[in-house]
């Protein structure tokens, strides 16, 4: 495991990559993917999650799984995935252009290692890993399916079905987690979709909630150490990841308006400068 | 012409069911979910038996495809069921995106397909779904005839890699082709042997198109009886080679016209062997109550419709 020190300079990294992925592209999501910068490089690197690279297969079998079903967050997933060593981070450099295995929302098609399944229409992985825990249930596989969703995401009907579903079928290999950064295309969240109380709703559903800080390492590793402990117990966990879209940035925090939208060269660069290079740009 | 009797009529997703069993015994990677449609789908044996491999899910069809298709990623061979309309248009985009795009190990087993539903009325009857599912990269597509091909196609569905939409019915129908057959994916069906015409079928109606053979066979008209029991991919070889023979050809499903299999067939004779053709499908329209045979009648769908659709063809022929 790293320390919270290495964490943050992985996360940095990755931030610097999405800017630069981004911007290259000049296209895709920066805004979702540096929210959950913070958390997901916890997953990857901050020894909760078990994967390896060397043997990694799409079957999922002897590790833990990795869904994201917000397929928009290209950015910070391949840039993690490079980071992880599934493939080289020059790589990074072809994000969404022709003939790239980094397409803009997840394929399988592309055969990019490391990705399960392709994403992109929401709302449709907590179905999905809810099936990959149920899987590794039959085979007495014992790791772990995760699963990310947007708090935009979850105004789908489908994320509730699923909801339903997973407390009725006690699946307890399961840990979603919710980005909740209360930011969608066309604006904040409760006033687009009244998403509401998120912690009441997915408790009323039956599921173990936790809630916590999305862009503190202490409490990161705190609350997925405490989402593991709670699993294998009858009941599915939710994390609730407490984030700021375009976290990092400063005028692209807080703010929908770089949900889906790339900054020019000139903004890549005031971005940059406020992003420390960690561990060398691709 | 061939005989083919009836050995005493049975629904099709009977044929599932068992053939889901029978796979599901052989193979214990085979699993099965339905939403809420255990009886109707024919999985009550299976849920009693492989009660550990069996999933519940509730009204909740999306949710039921994409549970399928993270089933199948781990190794699973995922059979998911319901009616044939809420297996299909109302999760289009799940079956794309997570069953399709995502070449998963997914049976999209979909019971109650067409008119024949009956009493239901429109709301549960699809005539849309063949086009749906044909229209997705990679998607097998197969409509069997009676109980003994959905037995026998539904084994091989389960022996195959990859995403396959299998189609069936609610009716009891006649049961007449052979109850040890073999089904071979993407292969057709000869099932009567013709020189004046084509008559191409599909699903419950291959056993009208045989009825129709047999009363044009009185009239003097020698007709050809192919069953498509597999839409996609289709056999061409075997229906070109039959319409160069015969210069006439009708094509008879229960689905509408777009999408469906007669345009399959004119698509795919237009650059080949153009041919005079006839079709016998629900046009562009919407179902409606009554029994299976009323709305057979009604929808222009029966024997009596494909014989007088086979002697236009014919007719159109002899006018060159």
């Amino acid at each position: 495991m790293v320390s919270i020190e290495e964490l943050k300079k992985i996360s940095s990294q990755v931030r610097r990559d999405i800017i630069r992925m981004v911007s290259g592209a000049a296209s895709g999501h920066p805004g979702g993917s540096m929210s959950s910068t913070d958390f997901l490089t916890a997953l990857y690197f901050g020894g909760v999650m078990k994967h390896d690279p060397a043997t990694w297969t799409r079957s999922g079998k002897g590790q833990d799984v990795f869904i994201l079903s917000a397929g928009h967050l290209t950015p910070v997933y391949y840039s993690l995935l490079a980071r992880a060593g599934y493939f080289p981070v020059e790589e990074l450099s072809t994000f969404r252009k022709f003939g790239s295995r980094l397409q803009g929302h997840p394929s399988i098609e592309a055969g990019l290692p490391g990705v399960f399944q392709p994403s992109g229409s929401l709302g449709q992985g907590l179905s999905l890993a809810a099936g990959v825990a149920l899987g590794k249930r039959i085979d007495n596989d014992g790791n772990l399916t995760y699963v990310l969703l947007g708090d935009g995401e979850s105004e789908e009907g489908q994320i509730w079905e699923a909801a339903m579903f997973c407390a009725h079928h006690k699946i307890d290999n399961l840990i979603a987690i919710t980005d909740w950064n209360r930011q969608q295309i066309d604006g904040n969240v409760d006033s687009v979709g009244g998403l509401g109380d998120l912690e009441s709703k997915w408790k009323s559903f039956g599921w173990e909630v936790i809630s916590c800080d999305g862009h503190d390492f202490g409490a990161i590793l705190s609350a997925f150490g405490k989402a593991k402990g709670f699993t294998g117990k009858g009941k599915p966990v939710m994390l609730l990841m407490n984030t700021e879209m375009g976290h990092g940035v400063d005028f692209m925090a807080g703010t929908c308006e770089w949900h889906g939208k790339a900054p020019s060269a000139e903004l890549a660069d005031k971005a940059l400068a406020q992003i420390e290079e960690t561990l060398g740009d691709y | 012409m061939k005989k083919y009797t009836d050995t005493g009529k049975k629904d099709t997703r009977s044929g599932f069911g068992e053939g889901l069993y029978e796979a599901a015994a052989k193979n214990p990677d085979v699993v099965a979910l339905t939403a809420d449609l255990i009886g109707s789908v024919k999985m009550g044996k299976f849920a009693k038996d492989f009660p550990e491999r069996f999933f519940q899910c509730g009204i909740a069809e999306a949710n039921m495809i994409g549970t399928a298709a993270g089933l199948a990623l781990t190794g699973k061979t995922a059979f998911a069921s319901s009616f044939a309309e809420f297996v299909t248009g109302r999760v289009y985009d799940q079956i794309r995106q997570e069953v399709a795009y995502g070449h998963t190990n997914v049976k999209i087993a979909a019971s109650h397909a067409g008119i024949t539903l009956g009493e239901d009325g429109a709301t549960h009857q699809t005539m849309e779904d063949i086009a749906l599912m044909r229209a997705l990269p990679g998607m097998v597509v197969i409509n069997p005839c009676d109980f003994n091909q959905t037995k026998a196609a539904t084994i091989a569905a389960a022996e195959y890699y990859g995403p396959v939409y299998l189609r069936f019915g609610r009716p009891s129908v006649p049961n007449f082709t052979p109850e040890d057959q073999k089904f071979e994916i993407g292969k057709a069906i000869i099932m009567n042997e013709g020189t004046d015409v084509t008559i191409i079928a599909t699903g419950h109606l291959v056993w009208e198109a045989l009825k129709a053979a047999e009363s044009l066979e009185a009239e003097g008209v020698s007709a050809e009886v192919i069953d498509i029991a597999t839409i996609k991919p289709l056999d061409r070889e075997a229906v070109i080679a039959s319409v160069s023979k015969t210069g006439a050809v009708v094509c008879a499903e229960e689905h509408n016209m777009a999408g469906g299999l007669g345009e399959l067939i004119a698509g795919t004779l237009a650059g080949s062997c153009p041919a005079h053709m006839e079709f016998v499908n629900g046009q562009d329209r919407f179902g409606q109550s009554g029994t299976p045979s009323e709305l057979l009648t009604a929808y222009g769908l029966d024997a009596g419709h494909i014989a007088e659709a086979a002697r236009r063809a014919v007719a159109k022929k002899a006018k060159e």
